[in-house]
């Protein structure tokens, strides 16, 4: 990576001059606006086949904004959950459960009411916030420089994701695959997996 | 499914290359983007486009779940060895440096091998959970 | 760029809220669900929006060096992605079951049924 055609000094998180941050924050703010408009689709529309659909849009536009921000392997895995395996979990869920939603019976006011007073509080909240993409920023002066630094030369893997993922907090990482694991038991416990032949009905 | 037929021709060509890809961000996860948690939902996402366009019972012959369910569990254990390996050679639970002589080659190992045990968790718990979900409907 | 510099925040905490909305308003159990995922990707927005560094490039060591945005929010949010689909069809999975005893997936009509409002 070059600034103005001399190479940028690695020492740390904060050692280089700002590069096309502009443009980061247009495409950013666009494609967060995106989100906003499904958002509100799928609060609005009543089919519950179109509002799948939607969130699996709305999943996909989740993974260009990640890529705007850097994440390029939390992206790649929401491109492939969110718009493909959790719509199609979806989809099959509304082929055994019905796709027909009851009108709402209550009024709105009140949830709407709770949601405005803690969206309003939570508002509140980011006036304390750092500023987008700032680099003094508290999230990155403890550890996160030290797994910039360091990462390459005690694990050796350049993508750093990886480092942190499978070594420096391998411990996490196995919880999470027994989480996973765990929710797979889950499935087979409540539903089974049921060999579909002709003329066997009940399975 | 007899009427789509771009679709079921489309979706037969593209299969291979989705696992494929799927195994080569599993393996090249240490050098790119990629890991375990991506190549094991590419995997799935693959086998679950094909028993989208060629039907469950198809997808089933070449994935059974009697193989998929031991190794929802497989996964974990592999994941799990490594750290008792790595403690059996003298170093702490998920150490990697002790895997071998050199840290960094035992660094190496460790992630390959943890990378691949949460590639075959996830990829078998996804399909699982797709089975068991097309399971009883028509 | 100041006066845009809270905007990740505020749409994040704008779906957060539609999120709980669906939840709370909408009877529907798959609905809800959806609702319950927005919630859950706002958050993940709220992550990756605080480990993004101006001007970085994604957390991969080039040849020459570069400033990299934070690894650490990428990796949370990597595994929670793939936890959440997993927990997400444990709750599918809970729906299809309670179509299955209830013959519907309408809070007021499940209500009714078991009298429990």
């Amino acid at each position: 990576m070059r600034w103005r055609g001399r190479p940028c000094i690695p020492a740390g998180i904060r050692a280089c001059p700002i590069r096309s941050a502009v443009i980061d924050q247009v495409i950013d703010v666009l494609l967060l606006i995106l989100l906003v408009i499904t958002a509100i689709a799928v609060v609005r529309i009543k089919s519950l086949f179109a509002v799948v659909m939607l969130f699996g849009i709305y999943s996909l536009i989740t993974a260009g904004i990640f890529v705007v921000l850097d994440a390029v392997d939390v992206a790649f895995t929401e491109a492939a959950v969110g718009a493909g395996i959790t719509t199609v979990l979806m989809l099959t869920t509304l082929a055994r459960t019905g796709h027909k939603q009851a009108p709402a019976r209550h009024s709105p006011a009140l949830p709407l009411t709770v949601v405005i007073i803690t969206g309003a509080v939570l508002f509140w909240g980011t006036q304390d916030m750092p500023r987008f993409a700032d680099p003094g920023a508290p999230i990155h002066l403890h550890v996160a420089d030290r797994y910039i630094e360091a990462g390459p030369e005690e694990v050796g893997v350049p993508n750093m994701v990886t480092a942190v993922l499978a070594s420096y907090r391998g411990f996490d990482t196995l919880g999470e695959v027994a989480v996973v694991f765990t929710a797979g038991v889950g499935v087979l416990a409540l539903l089974g997996v049921r060999r579909r032949r002709k003329g066997d009905g009940d399975g | 499914m007899d009427k789509n037929v771009v679709l079921v021709v489309f979706a037969k060509i593209l299969v291979p290359f989705i696992l494929l890809f799927a195994l080569y961000v599993q393996f090249h996860g240490d050098f790119g983007p990629g890991g375990g948690f991506q190549a094991g939902v590419i995997f799935a996402t693959g086998i679950i486009l094909y028993a989208l366009v060629q039907g469950v019972d198809r997808a089933m012959a070449v994935m059974p779940p009697a193989v998929l369910k031991p190794m929802m569990a497989i996964g974990v254990l592999l994941y799990g060895g490594v750290g008792i390996a790595s403690m059996l050679l003298g170093g702490h639970f998920l150490d990697y440096g002790f895997l071998a002589h050199d840290p960094i080659h035992g660094q190496h190992y460790g992630i390959l091998i943890i990378e691949l045990g949460v590639g075959i968790t996830v990829a078998a718990v996804m399909m699982v959970i797709f089975y068991a979900f097309m399971g009883e409907q028509n | 760029m100041v006066l845009l510099g809270q905007f990740n925040y505020w749409v994040v905490f704008f779906l957060m809220m539609t999120g709980f909305y669906v939840v709370i308003a909408r009877g529907n159990l798959v609905a809800k669900i959806v609702g319950l995922n927005i919630f859950q990707t706002s958050v993940f927005l709220l992550y990756i929006s605080m480990g993004k560094v101006a001007g970085g490039t994604a957390p991969i060591v080039l040849a020459d060096g570069a400033l990299y945005s934070n690894p650490l929010p990428h990796v949370l949010i990597l595994t929670a992605i793939v936890v959440g689909v997993a927990t997400t069809a444990l709750g599918l999975a809970l729906v299809v079951r309670i179509k299955e005893a209830y013959g519907t997936i309408e809070e007021d009509e499940i209500h009714a049924k078991d009298d429990s409002l």
